[in-house]
């Protein structure tokens, strides 16, 4: 049952870093206001979800998303790119708190209601006594078609070739025929739907409110980093990895203090440095993936599948 | 200062222009103290996290406040005081907290008001005693309206901070006499919120349960960040591991929505007992699916057996569209208003004087006193039950969820008196 909480919070990160990823591997753009997409995405589904019902919502909203991030490309950071890395990270940065204020304008500074549809809130199964909801599954399906659907249009298709050699030679790709800002701004708008796909199946199975750009924001960076900068199957561990490891630490109540104890020495509140031996892993479970974060740019820095070189 | 900085505005026009300037404002004023002479201004600087991930429960406070103000004090009250509150948001973070408090006391506000929080409120307690020690004349009272570590009213207990909502271990005694008569219970499970007020529910829930109903097991005591965890499912998946029947929780806003949600959706059977199921969004996620199985304790309701200000529920909810329930904010703005008249000032140090040892008719009609020896506002208790509306027991239903609140259990406010160890220093 951990295994499959794990996996589908670590698939639904994965949808989430999937963009940013794509995005920076293409572009070399480290892209701030991805999270704000998300929340964007998850906006616009659950406006539309209450307007129809919630499949308008999942297929319109990643499209609404993709549209803002292909005009956000075109009309700013396209000005941007060529003063070089820092006023793009900063125009991205920018964004994040516009986007943030406008959601407050349009949709409050509150949580909205935005449920999960009746026919998926039932079990799918169960294991002993806790059900599975189908909606989680719903979310690993989702995650899973979009996986073999990214990787087939990269390597498979036509446009696929073309965004490769645009990454590594964007000069002779365009001396080819090939329109190599307007494929640069089909892959940030891309990533983008990807981000507003997140946002559509994250919004409602956790919470749809104007901190949620923040909260999942610091994670994705960890994702990506972990998984080594630009790479898609990287990204794909180390969200698997997080959320395993997120969940598993939940149900551990192991602290310094109990190994102390198997070791034979007696621990008790007079101890010096009682506080920090008493910490179960339970309580420190949401600061893992930053501690691994640290671990990993000590240990190796590309990441797990990263392709740099120093 | 300010005519400092206009160096080139110097010579006769100038002086003219100036002169000018000058009784157009004493004509303004002069117009502004003719108008106002009739009512008092008292300005309370509402210090709360109105954005972040507790923003949603920060705002939805401020307007109980704003309309407790409009309701409770000027002219629809007919009174002379008037109240206005001053939005400061903290993001719920103390240190952005402390700097809004020098802000507000700079500006010659004498009130604050915060409460989502005991780790933000104290700080401010410790900042306003040092403040009031340094600034003689310039003290600052702190209205806390939902802040209920009980150490602010024992141990560290101050002169300038009363209470409006009523402490954890207050609460804790009610709750855990009504769960000594509940046969069914046998294990029960504690999550709360990593910091302090999470970690006294803990260890009162313990403390009290072990000394009422020594045969229930306390099967697991979690402690999560605050306001940070998305995923509840793992949390969940443990409690059920533990075989709990009963889950005590003094989570509040997102993380007990998330909580709740997620254990809808695994299917988890057991009771909740909560401090926080009526708060903004909440009700929502409890939905049907609670029904029956969520219990709250609080101080007021909607459906109390007797509701003296049932006007300002329907009147809150057709302003706003949001359910009311922090009498805490009507009642600081009671008191306060109470307090500023008998005291015939404005300033702080007789307001206080006058508000310690006040007493008045609650919201259910109990007769609720403000101690002066500890700053808590001895008040009636509810134990009710989440159960589908309709009836004489459930006349309002919360967030069109057709679920409301149902009194399970009353206490009067003398059947919750707690002992202090407060040594009260004098006002």
């Amino acid at each position: 049952m951990s295994v499959l909480n794990g996996v589908s919070y670590g698939l639904l990160l994965f949808m989430l870093s999937a963009g940013l990823t794509l995005i920076f591997s293409m572009m070399g753009v480290l892209n701030f206001a991805h999270a704000s997409f998300y929340m964007l995405g998850a906006y616009v589904a659950y406006q539309f979800s209450a307007w129809s019902n919630f499949w308008v919502g999942l297929l319109i909203a990643p499209i609404v998303v993709a549209v803002l991030g292909g005009l956000f490309e075109r009309f700013l950071l396209r000005k941007t790119h060529k003063f070089g890395h820092v006023p793009e990270l900063l125009v991205t940065f920018g964004l994040s708190f516009v986007v943030l204020e406008i959601v407050q304008l349009i949709w409050g500074r509150t949580s909205v209601d935005y449920p999960i549809p009746a026919s998926m809130s039932g079990s799918l199964f169960k294991v002993f006594d806790s059900t599975f909801q189908t909606y989680r599954g719903f979310m690993m399906l989702v995650a899973v078609l979009m996986l073999v659907a990214l990787y087939w249009v990269i390597k498979r298709t036509r446009i696929g070739l073309v965004i490769q050699a645009a990454l590594t030679h964007p000069d002779t790709t365009e001396a080819l025929g090939h329109n190599v800002p307007r494929v640069f701004a089909l892959v940030f708008a891309g990533g983008c739907a990807l981000a507003g796909l997140a946002g559509v199946i994250g919004g409602n199975a956790f919470i749809t409110e104007p901190g949620m750009a923040q909260s999942v924001g610091a994670i994705i960076f960890v994702v990506i980093v972990v998984g080594g900068m630009g790479s898609l199957a990287g990204a794909l561990i180390a969200s698997i990895l997080i959320g395993l490891m997120q969940t598993f630490a939940v149900g551990l109540d192991w602290s310094f203090a109990g190994a102390f104890t198997t070791l034979g020495m007696t621990i008790t509140p007079e101890t010096f440095g009682y506080p920090l031996w008493k910490l179960k892993l339970s309580q420190v479970a949401p600061i893992l993936p930053f501690l691994l974060l640290v671990v990993m740019l000590v240990v190796r820095p590309k990441g797990i599948m990263g392709t740099r070189d120093e | 200062m300010f005519y400092r900085d206009n160096k080139p505005e110097v010579g006769k026009e100038a002086r003219l222009k100036f002169a000018v300037k000058a009784l157009a404002v004493g004509v303004i004023a002069g117009i502004a103290m003719v108008g106002g002479a009739s009512a008092q201004n008292v300005k309370i600087a509402f210090i709360e996290g109105l954005s972040g991930p507790f923003g949603g429960v920060g705002q939805n406070q401020l307007k109980h406040f704003q309309y407790a103000a409009e309701r409770f004090s000027g002219k629809n009250a007919n009174s002379g005081v008037n109240v206005e509150i001053v939005p400061l948001d903290s993001k719920g973070s103390p240190q952005e907290a402390l700097a809004l408090l020098k802000k507000a006391t700079d500006d010659g506000i004498r009130f604050v008001s915060q409460g989502n929080g005991s780790n933000v409120a104290g700080v401010l307690i410790d900042a306003i005693n040092k403040h009031n020690e340094r600034n003689p004349g310039k003290e600052v009272v702190f209205l806390n309206y939902a802040a209920i570590d009980p150490d602010f009213t024992n141990s560290k207990c101050s002169p300038w901070h009363f209470r409006f909502d009523a402490g954890v271990d207050m609460k804790i005694e009610g709750l855990t006499n009504y769960m000594k008569d509940q046969k069914d219970i046998k294990n029960v499970y504690v999550i709360g919120q990593n910091y302090s007020f999470g970690q006294q529910v803990a260890k009162f829930t313990a403390d009290m349960l072990a000394k009422k109903r020594p045969d229930i097991k306390i099967v697991g005591n979690e402690l999560h960040p605050l306001g940070q965890v998305k995923d509840f499912a793992p949390y969940v998946q443990k409690i059920m591991a533990a075989n709990a029947d009963t889950v005590v929780t003094g989570n509040w806003g997102p993380d007990l929505v998330l909580l709740i949600r997620a254990a809808n959706a695994a299917g988890f059977k057991g009771n909740f007992y909560t401090f926080y199921a009526g708060v903004i969004g909440t009700p929502t996620a409890i939905g049907a699916a609670g029904a029956d199985r969520v219990r709250m304790v609080s101080y007021w309701h909607p459906n109390t057996a007797q509701n003296e200000i049932e006007s300002v529920y329907t009147g809150f909810k057709q302003k706003f569209n949001e359910e009311f329930y922090t009498v805490a904010a009507v009642n600081a703005v009671r008191f306060l208003v109470a307090s500023v008249e008998k005291a015939k000032s404005t300033e702080a140090v007789p307001v206080a004087r006058a508000m310690a040892g006040m007493k008045m008719k609650g919201a259910s009609g109990e007769d609720i006193e403000m101690r002066a020896s500890d700053g808590a506002l001895q008040q009636a208790m509810y134990i009710t039950q989440w159960t589908k509306a309709g009836g004489k027991d459930v006349k309002f239903d919360q967030e069109g969820t057709g679920h409301g609140f149902k009194t399970v259990r009353y206490l009067m406010p003398q059947q919750n008196t707690m002992a202090t160890t407060c040594k009260m220093p004098k006002r």
